[in-house]
């Protein structure tokens, strides 16, 4: 089943002026289903990973409501269908 | 979102850029420089503590270094004067996989000389400088200052380890001299490939030996177009002249409040003009006994002169940030600044006189000038 990923508003004109992206394939990881979303999307990339392939640090991911700096970073299991969200983390000044 | 306003400047205009921690803004006058109206917000919730103009090859360019806490940082341009920005799908400006480094803050753009109209120059934190030879497309990191030995003993400052001033020597095509904070200044005079520590004569009094080779913490130095042998340098605790490119400096902290300050500008075609605005201590780092003054020589340093009229000169404890000093084209030459507090000051006569152009701004970190 594809999973979906959720775009935060800030992004969507970078992502096709979508709110929600589905991408076909079985990643098992979270680093496997952004692989996916960088095809698909490849402007919203530089905008949530730095270049040493982290998540930037005022991002969270979360996978079916849980973020994945709790459940192993970007190891995070993925199930088949799994909804994806991208939002920017409370922060700021 | 905040509704953005724009400007519709004609040729000959002035323009202000000021880059805050909320956005960037476009402030357009005449000539005169009597009334001003402005654009932006740009980028609005993103830090721009760099911009510049390119009026190069027939160009009207404006770019800017937006940095999202969130969304990170890369370089914009507008050819509209801000109606319409650039933003590119790849983050321009980013470090190589192989140096295991990361973008933090785009600090300093800076076009080429008018020899190289395509050559464009930007220095970011961790401290780094970037070269483009096709007017902005793409990016390069400059490998042979990455890879100075020096490198690993480099400290950030206060504002993280950043190379904040590029100066191409105006008549030496492969010369070119950068400043970190803090690390000091370095030279190259083989267009990049090579660098060499340059800081003979300027003070560390953080560091055990109080003159060393590499580590002082540079503010902001500046370069005279016209007779490029003079320079200025404001330094963490320390004024400076060098007659000799850079080579060797000379305290010039002659009669002013406090050597220690952030920016420095030079006077376009007087190389014997400078301004800064001195700071009380490193720690309190506002304008001494509350009073906001810029400080300017016409005698390359042996003497500064208090500038006060039209600034505020009770209970006024303001702060201006290295990149936020900057001088216009047009004679008798504007002076501009802005502050941590939101305020853009101006002045159209080289400083003598002064009136607040805008107040309620975020904090102000950069301010440029250009000639539309």
């Amino acid at each position: 089943m594809p999973v979906l990923f959720v775009i935060p508003g800030a992004l969507r004109e970078l992502a096709g002026d979508r709110a929600e992206v589905r991408v076909e394939g079985t990643p098992r990881s979270i680093a496997a289903a952004l692989s996916l979303l960088w095809v698909e999307c490849p402007a919203v990339r530089d905008r949530v990973m730095t270049e040493r392939g982290e998540v930037r640090p005022h991002i969270n991911v979360f996978v079916d409501g849980e973020n994945i700096r709790a459940s192993g970073g970007l190891d995070a299991p993925v199930r088949d269908g799994a909804e994806i969200m991208l939002l920017p983390a409370i922060s700021g000044g | 979102m905040p509704v953005t306003r724009h400007v519709s400047p004609r040729p000959g205009d002035v323009l202000i850029l000021v880059g805050t921690m909320k956005g960037a803004f476009i402030v357009r006058s005449d000539a005169r420089r009597q009334e001003w109206d402005v654009g932006g917000p740009y980028f609005p919730g993103s830090a721009v503590y760099a911009t510049a103009f390119d009026a190069r090859a027939g160009r009207h360019r404006l770019w800017a270094g937006p940095h999202s806490m969130h969304w990170g940082g890369l370089l914009r341009s507008s050819d509209d004067f801000g109606k319409t920005w650039t933003n590119p799908e790849q983050a321009n400006v980013k470090f190589p996989e192989s140096s295991g480094a990361a973008l933090a803050q785009i600090w300093q753009i800076v076009p080429g000389r008018e020899s190289e109209p395509d050559t464009l120059y930007c220095g970011v934190e961790p401290a780094a400088l970037f070269v483009s030879r096709d007017a902005g497309e793409t990016w390069s990191l400059s490998e042979g200052l990455w890879n100075h030995p020096h490198r690993p003993q480099w400290q950030p400052g206060g504002g993280g380890l950043c190379l904040h001033t590029i100066l191409p020597d105006p008549e030496r095509p492969d010369r070119m001299r950068i400043a970190v904070s803090a690390a000091g200044m370095y030279v190259t005079d083989d267009r990049g490939v090579s660098w060499r520590a340059s800081n003979k004569g300027v003070r560390a009094d953080f560091l055990p030996e109080k003159y060393p080779e590499f580590g002082q913490c540079v503010h902001k130095v500046a370069q005279a177009r016209r007779r490029p042998d003079r320079m200025f340098l404001q330094n963490h605790w320390g004024l400076y002249r060098s007659d000799d490119r850079g080579e060797s400096w000379t305290d010039i902290a002659n009669g002013v409040p406090s050597d220690f300050g952030f920016p420095m500008a030079i006077h376009p075609h007087d190389p014997d003009t400078a301004w800064i605005v001195p700071l009380e201590s490193d720690e309190f780092r506002c304008t001494p006994e509350g009073k906001l003054r810029v400080y300017r020589t016409r005698d390359g340093g042996a003497r500064w002169e208090a500038q006060t009229d039209g600034l505020p000169q009770d209970g006024a404890y303001e702060t201006v940030l290295r990149d936020a000093l900057a001088v216009d084209a047009i004679e008798p030459h504007g002076v501009y600044f802005g502050t941590r507090s939101g305020k853009l000051f101006g002045s159209a006569d080289e400083g003598t006189r002064w009136s607040t152009l805008l107040d309620g701004l975020p904090p102000v970190i950069s301010v440029k000038t250009a000639i539309a």
